[in-house]
Formats: structure tokens, C-alpha cells, sequence
């Protein structure tokens, strides 16, 4: 029998990409990076790194990056909030997550762009626990009946309140970080079951061109210590914070990722690290930074492809739209990015739901990706062969009235063969007219209200929900609220 | 040749060297037009203005490109630069229509936009006090009194410093002198409804709204 074959992207030749890399490993050492803060800066000159602190910059030595790249991991393995392994982050295989951190919400009955609170983020955050493609949670939603200072580490807490899936988080301030890992450690046990079994990935982002921020680098020394593992979201603006020309842009995007390992590794060889990204190209005419268009995806399957000839997991955030409601646009280039992510074989794809340049969120939009996803995993299956030969006997008696829908064999093979989507339209037109003429959208906020109904499944164990709470609500009491929104 | 003439040519060219993004000859043309005579004021108002105008129109009907944009206005400033000694020399002044503190949120070191809106807003004749990225909210305003600002436009690439925004907004509110300052949001993930939310004076959704909107607040 033969072996599917997994269909596979590549957009770059292997010496482009080794070309890529040594311009971006020369870059490193000569141009170096700029490091915000005198403190990380020193730390890294303990670390061997050479500086200069006078202009603030890092230079990072050859042979320091192929040290680091040795020594960080090819896998990265996350449990779910019991404990089970959800997912194995290597080669090619692809989990979605919903797409991070937006600022707003799509109210579907309006069509408008609202502020999240609370209650959206529990709605989202149980949808996703009961999506079937969306393998992974992220701290999706900011909410806004908190005070601003402690919406980082309240997604996280609502997050697994109400989903057992492992999250992709980040901070947005220092303080929030210990919290967070002790979120971690109180549903682990303690912090070497955390690294044993990583619950949650830690995003940090370099502003380009070639800088980190005193935060980011923070995040990145801290995870690695922990070892939780961190994504290395390297966001080149190609035209903008970095060269037009793509693959220039990708070498910046290389050297800042570079960095990022390198700064991980240092700390602590072994460290969890992931190559990720946030690249776009800018608008020329509007000035903004569209996540759909497919420069931006294209800049997304070459980094993936970079990190995966450097052996690390990769992540991208695809499936996004800049559309402004669920139109064609939304599913078109949500349906374009989630199925050239999977056929790149990117490992954390974060991005289904996103609206409007990664910060708006749509539960509606998210169900519709959940299909796509569905697709996207059935296209990477490919065509197996199931039977030897594959067809002579099954046609070797066909008369002009034979049908398959009867045999046996279709019976025995139709459910691994096909995908069948919830709520992509295939019915009759007659029968579409009779069922209210609705369009994809409508169906699928039909679909969110049907799957809210249902229980959260498994629910967080009483202790820890107990705990969670009471960690929470001692936190927002130093931010002046006595009351979490929503607490029973 | 007749001084006229020779005067509405080097207007033109000085009109096409914006269009053309060419620098070099931006300033060539300033440089040309002093040593002939012509009032650097009426470089300005003849030449120079009416460039920046036509190339806004170009990038508003879509025929031109941000890049161009960009250029266009820093070739401007080139050529302004050469015009302004002469105009201080004959103790004139280009005509100022507002004052302007601008720059991006702390905790966001992305200015690309609003080095934008700055150099457009300079162009159009709005003195320009550029403070740059990353500011402390209380810089800025502190700066704004310092410079008797007509105008605060605060910029923020990120969702999570936006808030500096609102923060801004609320210190001059405390300080009882919100009403001495107009306030413009830009950026990004900026929206009309975040600026109403935040009781902003204005936001432009993109820099030549910004433009328009900054005359509007200053009655220019």
C-alpha cells in the first residue's frame, strides 16, 4: 500500500534561504540588535553577549547563534488544562487558535464593532473549548468592565475557567507575568510539573526594525527560566518598520527571531522557544497593514519554512480577514491564509475569528473557520489508498444501473474519505429557500447560540476554580474592584 | 525671457519637482529662486503649496502611493529649509496657522504614521513640535503649555498603548485645561468611535484627513 502524500507548500529554494540566514546571522553581529534598558542589557553581557551600552545595541556572535540553535528544542509538547497531550509542536503538523488581544468584538445582529466585556470573553472562550478544529485557546479578547492595568492575566484567568485547552497568551506589563506563571503553577501543581507539561505559550514581540523592548525581553528571560515556552513574534511592516523588497524583509524578520532564541537560550539552554510572526506589508494607499492580503501570507509560508530549516516549531497568524463584517472577503481570505498555513505546515497557527487587521473578533467568523480548518486538515490528509488494487474489483462487475450508494464498500470507507461540514451551504436550492434563504453568516451565529447551550465539558475542578477565583480576586482588589464581573 | 514668466516657471518646476519626489531639484529650485529675486513667500504660496496640494489630491484619488507622499512633503521641508533664512532676513515670517505637539504613546515606539501626519501638517503650514515616539503623557503636556500648542495630536500603533490616548485626555481634564488644547487621535487601531469614547476633539482616519481636520479645529 502507499503512503499518502502530504501535500506540502514551499515558496522558497533551500540556498535562498540559506542566504537569508547568513545575512541575518551577519547582521547580528555586526549591526546587532537594540536592547531597551540598561538592566536586560547588562544581564546579557553576564550572559557572553558583547554590548555597547552607550548606543544600546547587543551584537551577537556566529557562533553564539549556532550554539542556541542547538540547543533549543525541535518539539515543543502542550497539555490541556488536565494534563493530557493536546499537542506536539514539530514537523508539520498544524493547531489552530483563535487569533489574539482584539480590541473589539463584531456584534453580529448590528454588523458593528463593539468594546468586549466579560461576558464576551466567556462566550468566546467556551466556544472555542467546544470547536473541534480549533485545537488550541488564546487570551483572545480584551475586556473592558476591568480596570485596563489587570486585562492581561483576567483573559487568562477566564480562559481556563471556562476551556481546558492549552492557551497562547502574552503581557502587556511586567507585574502581570509572575501572576500568570503562578495561574499556571496553581493548575499544574507546581513549577517543575509546569515545564514538564506546558500549559501555555507566552507571545513576545520585537518592534522592528531590529529592537526589543524592555517587556518583551523580560517575558522572553523569564519563560526561558520557567520553561514555558515563548514565541518569537518578529512583526517586519514591509515597507514600513522594515525594507519593501519580501525577502529583505525576511531577513530582518530572521535577525530578530535569531535574537530572540539566542537571548532564550542563553538563559537557559533547552528552553522552549518558538520561530513566530507577525509580518504584514504596509497598504501603500491606505497605510494600513492588511493580514489577508497575500504578500502578508506569502511573507508567513517563507518565515515558516526559514524556521523549520533552522529546526524549531514554527508559528503564523493566518486565517485572519480585514474585512469589517462577514462578507466574501472575510471568508475568502480567512479560507486562502488557514489552507496555505496547513499546506506550509505551520505548527501554531493563531487567527481564526480576526477581523480588521488583528483587532476585531467574531464568533460568527470563527465557527465559519472552524470548517475551513475542518477542510484544511482533510486536504492535508491527501489520497490514501485503501484497497489493492484501488479499483479493479470494485469495477470489474459494473452494469449501467450500478450505484455505489448501496455497496458495502462505500459504506465501509465514506466517513474517512469525506469531510462534512456543519454549516457550508449544500442543500437544494429549494430547500435553502424553505429553511429562510440564510446566508453563511446568519448560520453560523445560529450555530454559536447551539453550541453555548451546551455545558462547558470537562469543567475546572471545584479546588482550582476555587483557587483560580480567589488568586483573581485578590489581584483586582489591589486594582481597586472588590467584585469580578460575572463571579456567582 | 520676461521676469514674470521666468517666475510662473520656476513655480512650475518647483510644483513638478514634488511630484516627482525629486529632493535634489527641490532644492536647486529654492536656491535658484533666491538668487533671482523671486519673494520666497510667493515660492511658497505659488510653488511649493500648491505641489503639496496637487500630490495630496493624487494620493486621494488613488493615482498616487504613500511612498510618494512621503517623499513629496520632504522635499518640501528641504526646500522650505533653504527659503526660511531669507524669509527671517526680510523679517518676514511664512504665515503660521496653528501649533502643534505631536507624538506617539508611551510604550509605543512606532511613529511611522504619525512622522507622516507631521511632516503633511508641517507642509500645510502648521508649526510642528515633534516630540517623537515612546512620550511620557505628561511630557507632552507639559510641552504643549510650555509651547502654547493650539493642537495635541497623539499617536498609537498598538491597542494596548492607545490608552495613552485616554490617559492624556484625562490628565488635561484634571489639570482644568482641557478646553485650552484640541485634541487628535490617529493611528491605526484607532477608530472615530474610540475618539468620540475618549471625548477626542477629532481623529483623521487617514493623513490627509488629518490635515483637514487639524484646519478645521484651528479655523484655518
Amino acid at each position: 500500500m502507499n503512503a499518502p502524500l502530504r501535500p506540502k507548500l514551499k515558496v522558497l529554494s533551500n540556498e535562498l534561504i540559506d542566504k537569508i540566514i547568513g545575512e541575518a546571522v551577519e547582521l547580528l553581529e555586526t549591526t546587532g540588535v537594540m536592547i531597551e534598558g540598561k538592566k536586560i542589557l547588562e544581564f546579557l553581557q553576564e550572559l557572553g553577549v558583547r554590548t555597547d551600552p552607550s548606543r544600546g545595541r547587543a551584537y551577537i556572535e556566529r557562533e553564539t547563534v549556532h550554539k542556541c540553535l542547538k540547543s533549543a528544542p525541535s518539539t515543543i509538547k502542550l497539555y490541556d488544562r488536565e494534563g493530557a497531550l493536546t499537542a506536539t509542536l514539530e514537523g508539520d503538523n498544524v493547531y489552530f487558535n483563535p487569533g489574539s488581544a482584539a480590541l473589539y468584538i463584531l456584534d453580529h445582529p448590528s454588523r458593528e464593532m463593539r468594546k468586549p466585556v466579560t461576558a464576551d470573553l466567556v462566550r468566546l472562550t467556551r466556544l472555542t473549548n467546544s470547536l473541534k478544529h480549533i485545537n488550541l485557546q488564546s487570551t483572545a479578547l480584551i475586556s473592558t468592565d476591568i480596570p485596563q492595568a489587570m486585562s492581561d492575566w483576567y483573559r487568562l484567568y477566564i480562559g481556563f475557567l471556562y476551556c481546558s485547552k492549552p492557551m497562547v497568551t502574552g503581557i502587556f506589563a511586567e507585574e502581570s507575568l509572575p501572576l500568570m506563571k503562578d495561574m499556571l503553577v496553581m493548575l499544574r501543581g507546581d513549577e517543575t510539573r509546569l515545564a514538564e507539561k506546558p500549559l501555555a505559550i507566552f507571545d513576545a514581540c520585537p518592534s522592528p526594525p531590529l529592537k526589543w523592548s524592555a517587556l518583551t525581553c523580560q517575558s522572553v528571560i523569564e519563560c526561558a527560566r520557567w520553561g514555558i515556552p515563548s514565541e518569537i513574534i518578529s512583526m517586519p511592516m514591509a515597507g514600513a518598520t522594515s525594507p519593501v523588497t519580501l525577502a529583505a524583509a525576511l531577513v530582518q524578520h530572521t535577525a530578530e527571531n535569531l535574537s530572540g532564541v539566542v537571548i532564550s537560550q542563553l538563559v537557559k539552554p533547552g528552553a522552549p522557544v518558538i520561530y513566530g510572526g507577525s509580518p504584514s506589508v504596509l497598504d501603500m494607499r491606505k497605510g494600513t497593514t492588511p493580514m489577508g492580503a497575500i504578500e502578508t501570507m506569502l511573507l508567513n509560508c517563507a518565515y515558516c519554512q526559514i524556521g523549520k530549516r533552522l529546526g524549531l516549531p514554527v508559528h503564523a497568524y493566518m486565517g485572519l480577514s480585514d474585512a469589517k463584517i462577514l462578507d466574501s472577503q472575510a471568508g475568502l481570505e480567512g479560507g486562502m491564509s488557514v489552507l496555505l498555513a496547513a499546506l506550509a505546515g505551520v505548527n501554531v497557527v493563531s487567527g481564526p475569528g480576526m477581523l480588521e487587521f488583528e483587532s476585531c473578533q467574531s464568533l460568527e467568523k470563527l465557527v465559519i473557520d472552524d470548517e475551513i480548518c475542518g477542510m484544511a486538515y482533510r486536504l492535508l490528509e491527501g489520497v490514501s489508498q485503501r484497497d489493492e488494487p484501488l479499483a479493479t474489483e470494485l469495477l470489474k462487475d459494473v452494469k449501467p444501473d450500478t450505484n455505489f450508494l448501496s455497496s458495502p464498500h462505500t459504506l465501509r470507507w465514506f466517513r474517512e474519505e469525506l469531510y462534512f461540514p456543519s454549516i457550508i451551504e449544500r442543500r437544494t436550492h429549494g430547500e435553502w429557500l424553505k429553511q429562510g434563504s440564510k446566508s453563511l453568516a446568519d448560520k453560523a451565529a445560529e450555530k454559536v447560540e447551539e453550541l453555548l447551550q451546551k455545558e462547558v465539558s470537562p469543567p475546572l475542578a471545584s479546588d482550582l476554580q476555587k483557587g483560580l477565583r480567589e488568586l483573581a480576586l485578590s489581584e483586582s482588589r489591589t486594582h481597586g474592584l472588590d467584585k469580578l464581573p460575572l463571579s456567582e | 525671457m520676461k521676469e514674470m514668466n521666468r517666475e510662473e516657471d520656476i513655480f512650475e518646476k518647483m510644483k513638478e519637482s514634488l511630484l516627482k519626489g525629486d529632493k535634489d531639484e527641490a532644492i536647486r529650485l529654492a536656491k535658484l529662486s533666491l538668487d533671482i529675486g523671486i519673494n520666497p513667500l510667493d515660492s511658497i504660496d505659488h510653488g511649493l503649496t500648491p505641489g503639496i496640494q496637487q500630490v495630496g489630491k493624487l494620493w486621494e484619488e488613488g493615482e498616487y502611493f504613500l511612498p510618494q507622499l512621503v517623499i513629496a512633503a520632504e522635499c518640501m521641508k528641504a526646500a522650505l529649509k533653504v527659503l526660511e533664512p531669507a524669509l527671517s532676513e526680510k523679517g518676514e515670517k511664512r504665515q503660521e496657522i496653528g501649533r502643534v505637539v505631536i507624538g506617539t504613546a508611551e510604550g509605543d515606539i512606532h511613529d511611522i504614521g504619525k512622522t507622516l501626519v507631521a511632516t503633511m501638517l508641517s507642509a500645510n503650514g502648521f508649526e510642528i513640535i515633534d516630540m517623537g515616539a515612546d512620550v511620557p503623557i505628561i511630557q507632552m503636556v507639559n510641552r504643549a503649555i510650555e509651547e502654547k500648542a493650539d493642537l495635541i495630536c497623539i499617536s498609537a500603533l498598538l491597542t494596548t498603548t492607545m490608552l495613552g490616548q485616554k490617559r492624556l485626555i484625562e490628565l488635561l481634564q484634571e489639570k482644568g485645561i482641557r478646553q485650552k488644547f484640541k485634541v487628535m487621535v490617529g493611528g491605526a487601531p484607532v477608530s472615530l468611535q474610540w475618539a468620540k469614547d475618549i471625548q477626542a476633539d477629532s481623529y483623521g482616519e487617514n493623513v490627509i484627513e488629518a490635515v483637514s481636520e487639524a484646519k478645521r479645529l484651528v479655523g484655518a
